[in-house]
């Protein structure tokens, strides 16, 4: 599968929160002999509007990146979350609209979160990466987990990496973020951040990793005011960083 | 029944600081869901099952109309009184004056969340009827002056210390009895209302069209009593709790328990066909099925929302529900919380007297992946969250500021200028100037308890272009398959 050219969409969270996250994806894939474009006309999956009931709104912005997407062969997420929308959401939204809805029908086809992309598509369970000795814990997106299908992908490339994987007891449930729930239910949303942050501290691992920003975002916000000496990092961070010791090359520009 | 479903914040907010609530809750925590889990892994065929009740389900609620009617024809046909009520009040005064008409005067009650909805309680005191509870966790609320927090298990919400202090001043039972000398003093207590009770009232798991069956799942037994001590019997059910044949019924009673408390089996399935007939020794002498709309039909109407009335009461969608396992079920604000509160409670009772109750979700999809009959819980939750925002019934800032959203987030150009201000404003923010002014009220509401990430010098497009873009591609890609 050498040569193999995707379109990358940072999602609007990595973009602006957490490029050294979108980057290392960027570098991860490129490590795999991946071309990846960024086209540069996306903003944010529309999620925001959709899940607060503003199907008009979040049906624009769905078309606008029906538009930036359109050549790519494959548009590749690193966002169990925002590939969901792309993926189920932008179908059932366009779904009253002929031409929208036949082009919403291919994009959510060509859609595909990152480490899936890398272990289904690419067919590579090993990226190559030295993670001995690190103890690592996973949590689950709810997007990436039911409905991406995403689970077994980054725990396998993890586990290849020789990273340490502890699963905490409550890796499948909800971190609490939700997007705008957040900040609709601010109370519930910070309880249930603090459980899991109980739940990752017991397992004893010196880093928390996820698909997604918007769960990480949440999860190191509860854990460092909790004072809980966790680091959150992304998959596409830990994977890159341990591409970049097992090369022993030194950290990339950026 | 009081509804207060507009005001889940506030009520769940009021919850997460209650030490003796989260103590209750933090204790019922997993055990549901472990006992689940492995009740599951033993079956096999949870997947068909589920599949096939759902089918039954769906098929069932597009031409209930016609099963109703065969239900209402073989009930009358074995000796039975068929009652239809429109809505609540219309309920309660069929069962007063059914009391009435029988010379009732107590009822020993099994736990039916219908009779919850409609008030039933209040009613027949109101009419002079004495009703007892006598599902033991509703015995325990209606002692302590409470209501239940949970389908199956409605004293989920008390800690057995609070029941001990409960009963020690109401049955007289050591202050710090345990559960199973609690458990006994209350079942003294009950089997005396058993043995003068004029007429038991239950609700229905299943209602049988094709016999005229009601079938009834419990593990206490007080159904059973119920059912048989009494000389009249008063089952009532929501219109969606019919199936159309016996031949049905395997595969919901292989569901419920597994997925209501992970048994394979209840400790009682009772089948209760008319009243007594002739050389039979035992049952009611007189049998009564009330099948109450009370809001259903609206449901039912709505193909949208129609989904919600396949719920067969496992409240499996509760215990997997990490908003409910943090807040409880009175938080929800009625009779029915938790994920299929927030769906079917809208339904009932139209959205502008629950308008929460949709956004009392994280959307994780939990209760969709746990729900034996399939409800799309989480779709639901978009369709009335889509309603509400159409009927303007969130708030204008709301509005405001998701119009200005999508608005930017077509125009890239703009999205670019106002995402790098963002960012700047960010950095000033984090050099120095307090992160809690108010200015920016989401960023103020996040940080009450929660960190920010501190927002990055240059977002990711900024660096695709000062750099990233040109790095090259790795002409030798390992090809590890491990």
């Amino acid at each position: 599968v050498v040569g193999l050219k995707v379109a990358l969409f940072a999602t609007c969270l990595g973009d602006q929160l957490f490029p050294d996250a979108v980057v290392a994806a960027v570098r991860l894939l490129r490590h795999l002999g991946v071309e990846v474009e960024f086209p540069e006309a996306q903003t944010c999956c529309g999620q925001p509007a959709y899940n607060a009931g503003y199907h008009r709104e979040a049906a624009a912005i769905a078309r606008h990146h029906l538009e930036v997407f359109s050549g790519a062969e494959h548009v590749v997420v690193p966002s169990g979350s925002c590939g969901a929308m792309l993926r189920a959401h932008y179908p059932a939204l366009l779904a009253g609209d002929g031409r929208a809805g036949a082009a919403a029908l291919d994009l959510a086809g060509r859609t595909v979160e990152l480490t899936t992309f890398v272990t289904d598509v690419l067919g590579v369970g090993d990226v190559g990466a030295d993670l001995r000795g690190l103890r690592v814990t996973y949590h689950d997106s709810c997007h990436a987990l039911r409905s991406m299908g995403v689970g077994a992908a980054p725990r396998r490339l993890l586990r290849a990496a020789g990273a340490e994987l502890i699963e905490a007891h409550d890796a499948d449930v909800c971190c609490g973020f939700g997007g705008l729930f957040a900040v609709k239910m601010p109370e519930v949303s910070s309880a249930m951040a603090r459980s899991k942050v109980e739940g990752v501290v017991a397992t004893g691992a010196e880093v928390l990793t996820s698909t997604d920003a918007g769960c990480l975002m949440q999860l190191a916000g509860s854990a460092s005011r909790a004072g809980a000496r966790v680091r959150a990092a992304h998959v596409a961070e830990l994977l890159w960083e341990g591409v970049q010791r097992a090369s022993g090359a030194s950290a990339g520009g950026g | 029944v009081e509804v207060t479903s507009d005001r889940f914040r506030e009520h769940a907010a009021r919850a997460l600081r209650d030490p003796e609530l989260r103590r209750a809750m933090d204790r019922a925590g997993g055990a549901f869901v472990e006992r689940r889990r492995d009740a599951l892994a033993r079956l096999g065929t949870y997947e068909a099952l589920r599949a096939h009740a759902a089918a039954v389900k769906a098929h069932t609620l597009e031409h209930l109309d016609h099963y109703l009617e065969r239900l209402a024809a073989a009930v009358e046909g074995l000796g039975g009184r068929i009652h239809f009520a429109a809505d609540a009040a219309d309920a309660n005064r069929i069962v007063t004056e059914v009391a009435r008409a029988e010379g009732v005067r107590t009822v020993v009650k099994s736990k039916s969340m219908l009779s919850e909805e409609i008030g039933l309680n209040d009613a027949l005191a109101s009419a002079g009827v004495e009703a007892i509870e006598t599902d033991l966790g509703e015995y325990i609320l209606q002692l302590g002056g409470d209501v239940p927090s949970h389908i199956i298990a409605p004293a989920l919400h008390w800690t057995r210390e609070r029941v001990a202090r409960l009963f020690h001043d109401r049955l007289g039972t050591p202050p710090d009895a345990d559960p199973e000398a609690l458990t006994r003093a209350a079942r003294a207590a009950l089997r005396r209302a058993f043995l003068r009770a004029d007429m038991g009232v239950t609700g229905v798991n299943f209602a049988v069209a094709e016999t005229g069956t009601v079938v009834l799942v419990e593990n206490e037994g007080n159904i059973r009593l119920a059912t048989s001590a009494p000389r009249v019997h008063l089952a009532m059910m929501g219109l969606e709790k019919v199936i159309p044949r016996l031949a049905d019924l395997p595969t919901f009673l292989a569901l419920l328990p597994r997925s209501a408390t992970g048994q394979e089996a209840s400790s009682y399935v009772s089948l209760v066909t008319g009243p007594r007939r002739g050389g039979e020794e035992e049952g009611p002498e007189r049998f009564h099925l009330l099948i109450v709309d009370n809001g259903r039909s609206g449901v039912l109407a709505d193909p949208a929302l129609r989904d919600a009335l396949r719920c067969i009461r496992c409240g499996a969608c509760l215990n997997h529900c990490p908003v409910y396992r943090q807040v409880g079920g009175h938080a929800y604000g009625w009779v029915y919380g938790g994920p299929i509160g927030a769906i079917l409670d809208p339904g009932l009772l139209g959205l502008e007297r629950t308008k929460d109750l949709p956004q009392a979700s994280s959307l994780c999809g939990a209760c969709e992946e746990v729900c034996p009959v399939g409800i799309p819980i989480p779709e639901l939750l978009l369709e009335h969250r889509r309603r509400a925002a159409s009927q303007g019934l969130d708030t204008a800032g709301e509005r405001a500021a998701i119009g200005a959203f999508a608005f930017v987030a077509e125009r890239p150009a703009l999205w670019s200028s106002l995402t790098a201000a963002g960012r700047a404003a960010g950095q000033l923010l984090r050099d120095g100037m307090s992160l809690r002014g108010g200015w920016l009220p989401l960023l103020s509401v996040w940080l009450r308890e929660r960190d920010f990430p501190a927002p990055a010098q240059r977002a990711f497009r900024e660096r695709w272009r000062a750099g990233v873009e040109r790095e090259p591609v790795n002409p030798d890609p390992p090809r590890g398959t491990s």
